[in-house]
C-alpha cells in the first residue's frame, strides 16, 4: 500500500494545500510543519508556475509571491526534505507538467524520491497523456493522482480504474477558489468511482467552511482545502502560523464530527 | 502516444473539467469535415461574406526596386474584418452552431482575431466574450471599440503580463468554468488537439488558392512562401498546401522584438526550448524551471511564447525554416510596403516583408517569393507613429 493510503487509515482525512514558498522558502516549511500538527492527513504543495490556468484569484496571486521569492523548482525539493526530517505526514506535488517535463521526467522522480516525497498531482496531465511519466514516477515510488471533474462522466470508471494514491474528485466547473455552494452531483461521481476502484477519494475545489466540509465527508473519505489557506497566508504573512494552525484544527474537528 | 501529433509535439494536456468536451469537438469536427451541406455552408460563407478567394497580387515595384525575385502578395488583408483570423472563425464558429453551442469566447493578442470572432458572432447569433491583455486594449484601443460594436464583451486581462499568452490563460480558465453552452474559438494553430488540426485545415485555403492562382499566373511553383509566425494560423495556412511541394522553401518570420540576444523578444525558434504549456508540446520561450517567460514584440499578434506543434514538428524535420526580425526591421517594412506599393499592411505581417527585401534581391530573376499578407494595418497606424515620435491619438 502506498503511504498515502495511510492518511485515510484514521477516520475522513482532511487535506491542506499551499503553495510552494509563499510569503518565503523557509516559512514555507514551517507553515506546512504546522499544518501536519495541527491534524491536516495530508499536504499538497504547490509548485509555483508563470502561468497556473486551472487557478483561481488567490493561488495565481501566491505563485506570484514565492516565484518572487525565489521558489524554483531545487527550492521544492529543499522545502520536501526540511519538512520529511520532522514529520511523516504524506506529502505530495502539485504542479503544472512543464517545470517537471523541464526538469527531466527522471531526474525530477528520482528526486522525489531522494526526499521523500509520495505522490503527485499535474491538473494538465489528463489520462490520456499519464503515460509518458507514470512509469518512470511508479519506479521511484511515487503516485501519480489522478483527477475526475463534473464533466468527466463516461470517463469516470476508466480513470479511477487506474488510479493512484487517492483520487482528486474536481467538486466544481471553473478553477480553484472558495465558493458558497456546490451543485455537482458528487454522491453519484463517488459511487461510479467506487464501484471500480477501492482508492479512497477526496473532494477539493471550493471547500472553506467547516459546514461544507463536514457535509463532503458524509461522502468522500476526505476533503482538500486550498485557496481558504492560502487566503490566511496572503492575509497574514509571516505570522500566518497560528491562524493556519487554528483553522486546519477546526476543519479536522468538523468531518471527524458525526 | 496519445491523439494530434505533430512528431512529439502536440498532445492534449489540459484539464480533466475539458476532456470530454474536446472530444466531443474532435467528433463533430470529424464528422463535419466531410460533411457536403456544412461545406457547402461555409463556401458560401467564405465566398459570399468574407471576400474569397482573396487576391494573390503581383508587386511589380516591389520587384523591381529589390531587383530580384518576383515578389508575390498574398492578400489576407483584404479579407471581412482585415485578416486571415476570419478563414479560421468562420468554420470554428458554425461547427459550434452545428453542436449547439450558443456562446463563443476567444482569446485575442492584436485584436484581429477578437474582431473576426465577434463578426461571426454577430452574424450567426451567438453571445460573444472576448479576453484580451490589458496592455494590448491599450495599445489596440481601436480594435476594442470595434468589438462592442459588435455586440460583443471585452474583459481586459490583468493577470500575469497582461498580453496574449495571458489572454489565453484566462479564456481557458472561462471556458472550464462554462463548457456545456460555449466553444472556445482558439485563434492559431495552438493548443490541444484538434485544435492545432482544425485550424491549420480551416487556415489551409490560404494555400490552396496560392498554389493555384501562382501556377495559372506563372505557370510554376515559388521557390519560397513566407509569413509571419506568432502561434503560426497564417504561415501553417500558407504552408500546408506546398509541404509536399519539396522544391518549395517555407520560411516563418518570428518576432525578434528589440533582438534576441535582448530579453525583450517572442523569438520561439530562435530562443526557445521543448515543454508543455496551453495545452500542447511545442517549443516555448522558458527560463531554466521551465516558467514561462515574458515575451515581447512591437506587434501584439506575435507576441506569444510559443508556436504551433506542427510548426514545431516541421522546424525538427527541416521541412520549414524560422528566422527572426526585430521591431526597427519589422517598421521599416511597414514604411516601405506602404511607400513602394500602397499597401499599409499589419505589423505582424510586415516581419515576412521584410525578409522578402532581404532574401528577395539575392534570387535570380525567373525566381518567385510569395509573402503571406496576413492583415492589414489601419490598426497599427498610430502605434507606429509614436514609433517614430509622433503623438498620434486614435
Amino acid at each position: 500500500m502506498s503511504k498515502i493510503q495511510k492518511a485515510f487509515e484514521n477516520g475522513k482525512a482532511f487535506i491542506g494545500f499551499v503553495t510552494g514558498g509563499d510569503p518565503s522558502i523557509e516559512k514555507s516549511c514551517e507553515l506546512i510543519l504546522d499544518m501536519a500538527e495541527s491534524g491536516a492527513d495530508l499536504i499538497e504543495i504547490g509548485i509555483p508556475f508563470s502561468d497556473p490556468i486551472a487557478e483561481g484569484p488567490v493561488i495565481q496571486e501566491a505563485n506570484i509571491r514565492a516565484l518572487s521569492a525565489g521558489a524554483d523548482t531545487e527550492a521544492m525539493f529543499r522545502i520536501v526534505e526540511t519538512v520529511r526530517k520532522q514529520t511523516d505526514t504524506p506529502l505530495v506535488f502539485l504542479t503544472y507538467l512543464n517545470p517537471v517535463f523541464k526538469y527531466g521526467y527522471e531526474r525530477f522522480f528520482s528526486r522525489c524520491e531522494s526526499v521523500g516525497l509520495d505522490g503527485i498531482i499535474i491538473p494538465d496531465l489528463p489520462f490520456e497523456e499519464k503515460g509518458e511519466l507514470s512509469g518512470i514516477a511508479e519506479s521511484h515510488h511515487v503516485d501519480v493522482i489522478s483527477l475526475i471533474a463534473p464533466t468527466s462522466a463516461d470517463r469516470i470508471r476508466k480513470i479511477a480504474a487506474e488510479a493512484k494514491g487517492f483520487l482528486y474528485i474536481v467538486s466544481s466547473m471553473g478553477v480553484t477558489g472558495m465558493r458558497s455552494e456546490i451543485k455537482t452531483d458528487l454522491a453519484s461521481i463517488i459511487e461510479t468511482a467506487r464501484s471500480v476502484s477501492k482508492i479512497p477519494v477526496a473532494v477539493g475545489f471550493g471547500i472553506n467552511t467547516p459546514e461544507q466540509a463536514h457535509k463532503l465527508s458524509k461522502l468522500a473519505d476526505g476533503v482538500i482545502v486550498g485557496s481558504a489557506i492560502v487566503k490566511l497566508i496572503e492575509q497574514y504573512g509571516e505570522n500566518a502560523g497560528g491562524h493556519l494552525s487554528a483553522y486546519v484544527r477546526e476543519m479536522k474537528d468538523s468531518i471527524r464530527a458525526r | 502516444m496519445s491523439k494530434g501529433r505533430y512528431g512529439v509535439h502536440g498532445g492534449q494536456y489540459i484539464p480533466e473539467t475539458l476532456m470530454n468536451e474536446i472530444i466531443r469537438l474532435e467528433a463533430a469536427y470529424e464528422f463535419y469535415k466531410n460533411d457536403p451541406s456544412f461545406n457547402a455552408e461555409l463556401d458560401t460563407l467564405l465566398k459570399e461574406y468574407a471576400g474569397r478567394p482573396s487576391l494573390l497580387y503581383y508587386a511589380e515595384k516591389m520587384t523591381k526596386d529589390l531587383g530580384g525575385a518576383k515578389v508575390y502578395l498574398k492578400r489576407e488583408d483584404l479579407n471581412h474584418t482585415g485578416s486571415h483570423k476570419i478563414n479560421n472563425v468562420l468554420g470554428q464558429a458554425l461547427l459550434a452552431k452545428k453542436m449547439g453551442k450558443t456562446r463563443v469566447i476567444a482569446e485575442t493578442g492584436a485584436g484581429q482575431h477578437g474582431v473576426a470572432t465577434a463578426t461571426a458572432a454577430a452574424l450567426l447569433g451567438m453571445e460573444c466574450e472576448i479576453f484580451m491583455g490589458k496592455e494590448d486594449t491599450e495599445r489596440q484601443a481601436l480594435n476594442v471599440y470595434r468589438m462592442e460594436l459588435l455586440g460583443a464583451t471585452v474583459h481586459p486581462v490583468t493577470s500575469g503580463t497582461m498580453t496574449l499568452k495571458d489572454a489565453v490563460n484566462e479564456t481557458m480558465r472561462e471556458w472550464t468554468n462554462r463548457v456545456h453552452d460555449t466553444h472556445y474559438v482558439l485563434g492559431s494553430v495552438m493548443g490541444p488537439h484538434p485544435f492545432p488540426m482544425m485550424v491549420r485545415d480551416f487556415q489551409s485555403v490560404i494555400s490552396c488558392e496560392a498554389r493555384e492562382q501562382i501556377l495559372e499566373r506563372e505557370g510554376k511553383l515559388p521557390s519560397v512562401v513566407m509569413a509571419c509566425v506568432g502561434g503560426g494560423s497564417n504561415a501553417m495556412g500558407m504552408f500546408y498546401h506546398f509541404i509536399n511541394d519539396t522544391g518549395v522553401k517555407l520560411i516563418g518570420c518570428e518576432a525578434a522584438g528589440r533582438g534576441v540576444d535582448t530579453d525583450k523578444h517572442a523569438a520561439t525558434i530562435a530562443k526557445g526550448t521543448p515543454g508543455v504549456f496551453h495545452g500542447m508540446k511545442s517549443y516555448f520561450c522558458q527560463d531554466e524551471n521551465g516558467q514561462i517567460a515574458p515575451v515581447y514584440s512591437i506587434s501584439a499578434g506575435l507576441d506569444y511564447p510559443g508556436m504551433g506543434p506542427e510548426h514545431a514538428h516541421l522546424h525538427d524535420i527541416g521541412r520549414a525554416e524560422y528566422v527572426p526580425v526585430t521591431d526597427d526591421e519589422a517598421v521599416e517594412a511597414f514604411e516601405y510596403l506602404a511607400r513602394t506599393e500602397g499597401i499599409i499592411c499589419a505589423i505582424e505581417s510586415a516581419h515576412a516583408v521584410y525578409h522578402a527585401m532581404k532574401t528577395a534581391p539575392k534570387m535570380k530573376k525567373d525566381e518567385i517569393v510569395i509573402v503571406c499578407l496576413s492583415g492589414r494595418g489601419d490598426k497599427d497606424v498610430a502605434a507606429i507613429a509614436r514609433y517614430r515620435g509622433r503623438d498620434i491619438h486614435e
